[in-house]
């Protein structure tokens, strides 16, 4: 160095090219540990409690009884196919953070076929109208801000959110008007003794049918999205909108498209929650889920093979927390701190994945330190 | 008839919030960072306010110690401090390590309504209440306090002195901001890092240094609006979930308002109006109808949002880096 004065910075950061997805996982898994780490010790100084002991706690959550295990697939379904709904839109980057509110009203337009339908037709035909009606009413939902984007490039975050709230209303509207019995504010289990709509379940499980379908769903979103010509539209609209115009692709149309399909699989879902689990109508029936679903696709990067394990992640340490909570005493809101770090970590972590760090004299080649 | 002198002074104790909410998102918008964890953001601000003032009011000896000033000082800061740190930590994960922002802030806002909601219970479980709340009427009789002699001035007493300190502020910091924005050289900086890092950074405007102080100041001013709600118009009574979805609403007022702060001030008042605009109309025993009014507040938002992008102005749309993050090697 010739001159004294001027010093190189302390370190600098270049992106990386595309790191192989073992190192890239391993980064991952660093930070879940480390995040366990922390959350292990934040639990410990609430309740005094072995740390192990709170580790034990979070894996028999999910895996001490059979019945937990079928929840915990269950939830995992639902996330996943949540999940599965968003992840075309977030390709083009539109950012559809209008979930909840798309499935609420496919769990509405459900909750309509088996209340209004039950004494007309008979189960078969308005389990084919749940079916139709409930991915109509999702498709609705996220087409109106998809149109208002193409036409006019509207902010889809912001829209998206609010309907959202519009759903809601809208549910807690027809919830009183639906209500059993009267003045209770609340629908209850629906065609209880009949079973009118209640989606069949499977080998005598109640969550079996759920997890088929998300299965399945998860297959043919891969193959859409990897080896289809629209997923490859999805792809150019996204990376670029002027390369996509420039090849001849109709952006708006591609926009439109790809929203109906996952405001239409979001319906699906809500199909799921009220025809197939639930059997009832609340607002709160989408447990955040549009949310969180935000977060698998986006940890997966918009893989769904990769957010099979994401979802898996979520749920089980969401579970663990909730569980944490209950054995040791803790409000139940911690779990949603438990989830809160991790996900902070995790979030974190993706610099380490995308970017190096490179120290001023002993040019280190991997960027070791962590969050 | 419908009661204009009990609805007004109502639809601005339920606007404060939301106005502080909405200034503090826009001064953190105009640095180019859409910050979704704002209603944590504003839970934590709360909850901390609450934090402070409980250990105060617990640290006395006999409540006839109690001082207004100390209190208010306390969950004053104690109420910044927490959402320091919370806009320290988005910054941190945003701009230091380039993360998405909407991931960030989802994940804020799961972790913000847990934190205060967690704190929340374990204070209520610590001052041995046996009704799910935790009352902090001392401290909150000195947030709510106004000139007495405003009782005596009629309708005008009560439509424009009857509201503790921090709803002035709140119009006061609302405007300041507004200027700051428009009319000095830091807010140009500000509104050239939002609208293009690059050619800020270029004009040598330290793009990350504008972003850390304007989404720490947004998300303290934020808080702000928590801690208003707590003490002024729920009369320091905290119980879990009651805060709700203002957060959410306060970001949809920053569109409402079109990156305006002090058009803030009156929107806000407008929307804490339609907020509760459900409890005038009269409905008779339709209940279910109440269930619809209580849209018209996100209704009226997409609308604005809708007509804002047809009408394309170039001064009203939304800083044009709005969600992105800015790395400087990437062009």
């Amino acid at each position: 160095m010739r001159n004294e004065t001027k010093r190189e910075p302390l370190f600098h950061i270049t992106k990386r090219s595309v790191l192989p997805w073992y190192k890239a996982w391993g980064i991952r898994g660093g930070a879940i540990v480390l995040a366990l780490i922390v959350c292990a010790l934040i639990t410990t100084l609430m309740t005094h409690q072995n740390p192990f002991e709170v580790f034990a706690t979070i894996f028999k959550a999910s895996f001490s009884t059979q019945r937990r295990t079928w929840v915990l697939f269950q939830n995992i379904a639902m996330l996943l196919s949540v999940s599965l709904a968003v992840v075309p839109a977030f390709r083009m980057r539109f950012w559809n953070l209008g979930a909840e509110g798309q499935m609420l009203v496919g769990g509405l337009a459900t909750a309509a076929c088996m209340i209004c339908l039950r004494d007309v037709f008979p189960n078969w035909l308005v389990i084919v109208c749940m079916v139709i009606s409930s991915i109509v009413a999702g498709a609705v939902w996220g087409v109106i801000p998809a149109l208002f984007k193409a036409k006019w490039n509207t902010n889809e975050t912001l829209f998206t959110l609010m309907m959202n709230y519009v759903a809601i209303q809208l549910v807690s509207y027809f919830i009183i008007v639906w209500e059993v019995p009267k003045g209770a504010g609340k629908i209850g289990i629906i065609n209880q003794s009949s079973q009118i709509g209640w989606l069949p379940s499977i080998g005598g499980q109640k969550y079996l049918l759920n997890i088929i379908i998300v299965a399945l769903l998860t297959v043919v979103m891969y193959i859409y999205l990897n080896y289809s010509k629209h997923g490859y539209e999805i792809s150019v609209v996204g990376e670029s909108e002027r390369t996509a115009k420039y090849v001849g692709i109709e952006v708006n149309k591609v926009i439109i498209r790809t929203m109906i399909l996952s405001g239409a699989l979001c319906g699906l879902t809500g199909l799921l929650l009220v025809g197939g689990t639930d059997h009832t109508l609340t607002t709160s029936i989408t447990g955040g889920r549009g949310f969180t679903a935000v977060m698998v696709a986006w940890l997966a990067k918009f893989n769904p093979i990769w957010m099979i394990a994401t979802s898996f992640l979520l749920v089980f340490l969401e579970r663990g927390a909730g569980d944490i909570s209950t054995n040791f005493g803790l409000n139940q809101s911690f779990s949603d701190i438990l989830s809160g770090i991790i996900l902070f970590f995790i979030i974190g972590s993706e610099f380490f994945i995308n970017y190096r760090v490179s120290f001023r004299h002993a040019s280190k080649q991997e960027g070791k330190a962590h969050v | 008839m419908f009661d204009f002198l009990s609805f007004l002074p109502r639809a601005v104790m339920q606007g404060i919030p939301l106005m502080y909410g909405s200034t503090g998102e826009t001064l953190t918008e105009k640095s180019g960072n859409l910050n979704l964890g704002i209603p944590g953001i504003m839970y934590v601000g709360a909850i901390s306010g609450v934090i402070g003032a409980f250990f105060y009011e617990a640290s006395l000896a006999s409540p006839a110690d109690f001082r207004a000033f100390p209190a208010v000082l306390i969950s004053l800061l104690c109420a910044l401090l927490g959402s320091l740190l919370m806009g320290l930590l988005y910054c941190f994960l945003t701009v230091t390590l380039r993360a998405n922002q909407n991931v960030t802030g989802l994940a804020m806002t799961t972790f913000g309504v847990g934190f205060g909601n967690f704190f929340g219970g374990s204070l209520i479980k610590l001052s041995g209440n046996s009704m799910p709340y935790l009352a902090l009427s001392a401290t909150s009789s000195a947030f709510r306090a106004y000139i007495p002699a405003a009782d005596n001035w009629g309708w005008f007493g009560k439509l424009f002195c009857s509201y503790g300190f921090l709803a002035y502020a709140a119009i006061i910091i609302a405007l300041v901001s507004s200027y700051v924005l428009n009319r000095t050289r830091a807010g140009l900086h500000l509104r050239a890092v939002g609208e293009s890092p690059n050619t800020a950074d270029a004009a040598g405007i330290s793009v990350t240094k504008h972003k850390y102080v304007a989404t720490c100041v947004g998300s303290m001013v934020a808080g702000l609006g928590g801690l208003y709600y707590v003490m002024d118009y729920s009369s320091g009574i905290w119980s879990n979930n009651a805060f709700g979805d203002r957060g959410w609403l306060a970001i949809a007022l920053v569109i409402f308002t079109i990156w305006r702060p002090n058009v803030g001030v009156l929107s806000s008042i407008l929307f804490g109006g339609l907020y509760i605009l459900h409890m005038y109309i009269p409905t008779g025993m339709n209940l279910a109808v109440k269930e619809l009014y209580k849209m018209i507040p996100y209704v009226v938002t997409i609308i604005v949002l809708v007509i804002t992008s047809m009408r394309r102005k170039r001064e009203n749309q939304p800083p044009a880096s709005l969600g992105l993050p800015y790395f400087r090697e990437e062009r």
